[in-house]
């Protein structure tokens, strides 16, 4: 100005803001949300690494039991393997999900629901069941083994057809969000251009859904890498990390070298971890607001070469589930192949009968309500605090681990820290609560963050208008957020509970007699030979995760009905 | 540093009801806020006007509480609310994307602040009532907010801040997601709304139109500073810096030197200043002002007070009058921006390329020091 002079004054005083009533409140549910995934993720993974820094007597000894690893050839040799496994399986399954991806996003082919719907089917299976399909198929007396031309399926064979059964959802939900982000426009341009189709696919295809299929593939190579459940029953002589950590624990009672393998399996899956985050950074400038989407035109040729890849690929997993459905109502394949029931006496067979299915649906559900409540609520504290950032960042970070946690290492953890004498948490070692904390944490990240998307969509104002009409948030809360949310919601809670059916990998270290699980008791049937039970049980998982998927879905239309006075498109 | 210009004719019978002192908001090393000082009076409504990122939003959200301050006091209505959290201050607030309740009716909406006051159903379905009445969505009470018009939910706005009666409204750019005629038309309703209830109001706007129209006094920021704090006619007439008059109307800036207690001189002619060279030295470098619609055309004799010939190099149709771009030798490269009205291209006959005389008014010219 042109009178006056600027007098900057040190003197104002500093604001110290006074902490309202729903600071507080927040502040404390955060506090208490860090305790919760301290004891649930950080602590756990601590007493893992120091134990594989232990000898057998509880010493510390540095890095001998690492040493040990890498100088014992058939331990070491399983890195191979693994990645072997994990490098071909995700080639297969990134090249067949992009086929499927780009036919149900590009072309006109019919059926394109029902397609989509019959890729789904693997994630309502745990992992051990297409490996229990393809013994049918292709083991010693398998109806079809001739197919392999004398090649045995136990083996890396077994493992890479069971993994790209069990990976194929996965990848192909992320590829279908990314080819489904392609801007009509640039198809115009390129087609006002004259450029040819197979040069726009490289051009403005592959480049826009570039993203989305390194993604994919980082999450197929992690999945395959950590999963136990194929290589253990179709895996023969062919070692691989999870199942080593898995033979060390239970087989030899080797904690220490359990822990030592259970380290090393976290460094891939760490290190994709990483780097599909570096890679989902970068991704998010790539999709402008002003895009137009683009609609695929009916081309005769194209559209029924796509169908008919469709149905190839379609057939092949329905088969797999066809088998397995098959086999647990036959007598006894190959000699008696009468129908019966008897497959379904579960009662009759180790794995915890019965009962391990009641154990399963119950530690489900406690699962998808408990998990539902913590990881919505502790998603809208991380969202929602003002100020307290410290705190906040750390547990934001907390909340994403998980996602690089594998299953068998987290249950490892689990034994490690909850069996310790000197925890004072030891009693709920051999409980439903346990598994139930396992499970949660297991499956943690990817529901926050689903929680997290949703709450970012909401208007950020909503807390700022409750404030000024002097309603406490936990209020606003309630009537708003939770209601606005409910699709996501749900989507959170029918993901913890098909997780929690089909998962083997976590509780399959921490379960007790009392609380056996069905996908436990696949497992244990399997071992025990009793292979035509442990396809039963699998198809009870099915069944009952299809069941529970059903009903989501009528919920979810229910819900789009009643709300949809409010609820914009 | 800044003028405090209170509300012509009302003088200091106002009271005040907001006492903002040496606030100054940092987020990490950037400095939203720098220092700002203002007082506001009971009843009034205020502007903050300015460009994005001047800091005006800053400076509601600190009134509000939502995001306190990192330096200095705020006082509200006599009390010390510097350190106060937002639920436990006074005020109502509208948001530029209404921020309604997508799952609660309108009266619901509306109703929201009201059932935390432990005031009966009854009476809460009667001030709902009369509040959608005051904002004429009497009929509109059992719909959802998504069923309505941009321009009704931001009344269904105005209504829910207005509910329990605050003694201060904050509005962070209300009209700005709207439609140029249903802006135009609520710019009036609230207006009205104000001068019927009288609470104290302070808008944030970008837009000048609306700052000049609705405001009883603008507050003029750049980048996290007040430039001017005066009423819209002070505010445009008197401009106290170049950055002022840029942002509020449009305005010739002139290279010129001052030759004299009341005289500069722009290229190689001299000019008087009726309101003086503001007490700048001689042979200072400055920046010489003029709005193009002071520019006078229409009865400019040669050799009159100011007056000069100009070449018209261009000519622009804006409607409801031109614009138009004047070139003189004896300026050099300078350009000065005129505006003629309709009648006065007409009757006059102005086109490009003609020469014509015209005077720059002494009264109207404004001095800066040029930095």
């Amino acid at each position: 100005m042109t009178e006056g002079v600027t007098t900057l004054s040190a003197v104002a005083p500093k604001a110290r803001p006074i902490l309202g009533r729903d600071d507080w409140i927040m502040r404390w549910g955060l506090l208490v949300l860090g305790v919760w995934l301290s004891v649930a993720v950080v602590l756990p993974l601590y007493t893992l690494l120091s134990k594989s820094l232990e000898d057998h007597g509880g010493r510390f000894i540095g890095l001998a039991n690492f040493a040990e690893f890498f100088a014992t050839p058939v331990l070491f040799h399983s890195i191979y393997n693994s990645l072997t496994i994990a490098i071909i399986s995700t080639a297969i399954t990134i090249t067949l999900a992009f086929i499927y991806a780009y036919a149900l996003t590009r072309s006109c082919m019919p059926g394109k629901a029902i397609f989509k719907g019959i890729a789904m089917v693997p994630i309502l299976a745990p992992s051990l069941l297409p490996a229990i399909s393809l013994v049918y198929l292709f083991g010693n007396q398998g109806m079809i083994k001739g197919v392999l031309m004398g090649e045995t399926i136990y083996g890396p064979i077994g493992i890479v057809m069971g993994e790209v059964f069990w990976t194929f959802p996965h990848a192909l939900i992320i590829i279908i969000t990314a080819l489904s982000m392609a801007d009509a426009r640039l198809y115009e341009v390129a087609e006002s251009l004259g450029t040819s189709k197979l040069r726009t696919f490289f051009t403005v295809t592959l480049p826009g859904a570039r993203y989305g299929v390194i993604s994919a593939c980082f999450v197929v190579f992690t999945l395959v890498i950590t999963d136990f459940g194929v290589p253990k029953v179709i895996g023969g002589q062919y070692n691989v990390l999870a199942t080593d950590v898995y033979k060390q624990v239970i087989g030899q009672q080797n904690f220490q070298m359990g822990a030592v393998v259970g380290m090393v399996l976290l460094v891939p899956a760490v290190l994709a971890f990483i780097a599909d985050r570096i890679i989902q950074r970068k991704q998010v400038a790539l999709i402008s607001a002003r895009a137009v989407p683009y609609h695929p035109k009916p081309k005769t040729r194209f559209d029924m070469a796509m169908m008919g890849f469709c149905c190839v690929v379609g057939f092949m997993i329905l088969g797999i589930i066809a088998v397995d459905a098959f086999a647990s109502f036959i007598q006894l394949w190959p000699y008696n192949l009468t129908l019966t029931l008897y497959n379904y006496d579960f009662d009759l067979r180790d794995g915890g009968g019965w009962a391990s299915y009641r154990n399963s649906i119950v530690m489900a559900s406690y699962t998808a309500v408990i998990g539902t409540v913590i990881i919505f609520a502790g998603a809208y504290l991380v969202e929602k605090i003002r100020g307290f950032t410290v705190i906040r960042s750390l547990v934001q970070f907390m909340c994403i681990i998980p996602l690089a946690v594998p299953g068998l290492v987290l249950g490892l953890a689990y034994i490690f820290f909850f069996n310790h004498p000197a925890n004072p948490l030891e009693f709920v070692y051999g409980t439903m609560a346990i598994l139930v904390i396992c499970t949660v944490t297991h499956f943690y990240t990817v529901s926050h963050l689903t929680a997290t998307t949703a709450l970012k969509q909401m208007d950020p104002e909503f807390e700022a208008v409750s404030m000024s009409l002097k309603v406490p948030f936990y209020k606003t809360f309630w009537r708003v957020t939770v209601p606005v949310c409910v699709p996501a919601i749900l989507d959170i809670s029918i993901y913890l509970f098909v997780n929690a059916m089909t998962t083997v990998s976590a509780v399959v270290f921490i379960y007790s007699a009392d609380t056996t699980l069905a996908s436990v008791a696949v497992l244990n049937m399997d071992d025990a030979g009793e292979v035509a039970s442990a396809a039963a049980m699998g198809m009870m998982i099915v069944v009952t995760s299809a069941g529970v998927r059903a009903l989501h879905a009528l919920l979810t239309r229910g819900i789009a009905r009643t709300s949809q006075a409010w609820r914009v498109r | 540093m800044v003028t405090q210009e209170t509300p012509a004719g009302s003088g200091d019978q106002r009271t005040r009801y907001l006492k903002i002192e040496n606030i100054t908001k940092k987020f990490g090393e950037f400095v939203a806020l720098q220092d700002i000082s203002l007082d506001i009076y009971k009843g009034e409504f205020i502007c903050f006007l300015g460009p994005s990122g001047c800091g005006k939003t800053t400076l509601l959200r600190a009134i509000a509480g939502l995001d306190i301050q990192t330096r200095g006091r705020i006082e509200q209505d006599g009390k010390d609310i510097s350190n106060l959290p937002a639920a436990e201050r006074n005020f109502g607030i509208v948001f530029q994307s209404y921020a309604l309740f997508p799952n609660l009716t309108v009266s619901k909406n509306v109703g929201y602040g009201l059932v935390n006051q432990r005031m009966g159903k009854a009476a809460i379905g009667e001030r709902v009532a009369e509040l959608l009445d005051l904002v004429g969505l009497g009929d509109q009470g059992s719909k959802y907010p998504a069923q309505l018009s941009g321009g009704e939910q931001q009344r269904v706005a105005l209504a829910r801040a207005l509910a329990t009666s605050p003694g201060l409204l904050l509005l962070d750019e209300p009209l700005s997601a709207l439609d140029a005629k249903v802006r135009v038309f609520l710019r009036q309703e609230i207006k009205s709304l104000h001068r019927r209830l009288g609470v104290t109001t302070i808008m944030v706007t970008h837009d000048q139109e609306e700052a000049l129209t609705m405001a009883d006094r603008i507050v003029v920021m750049n980048q996290g500073t007040i430039e001017q704090v005066g009423t819209p006619i002070e505010i445009y007439r008197n401009p106290m810096s170049p950055f002022v008059g840029n942002f509020v109307g449009t305005m010739n800036f002139l290279s010129g030197v001052v030759t004299g207690a009341a005289s500069v001189r722009l290229g190689a002619m001299e000019f008087d200043c009726a309101n003086g060279v503001g007490g700048l030295t001689e042979g200072q470098a400055v920046t010489v002002c003029l709005r193009p619609e002071e520019i006078a055309v229409r009865g400019v004799a040669s050799g009159g007070a100011n007056s000069f010939e100009v070449r018209i190099s261009g000519l622009e149709f804006l409607g409801s009058f031109y614009r138009a771009t004047l070139q003189a030798a004896r300026l050099g490269d300078m350009e000065i921006i005129a505006d003629f009205s309709i009648n006065e291209v007409r009757d006059m006959t102005l086109d490009e390329g003609a020469t014509i005389q015209i005077a720059l008014p002494g009264e109207y010219i404004r001095i800066f020091a040029e930095d």
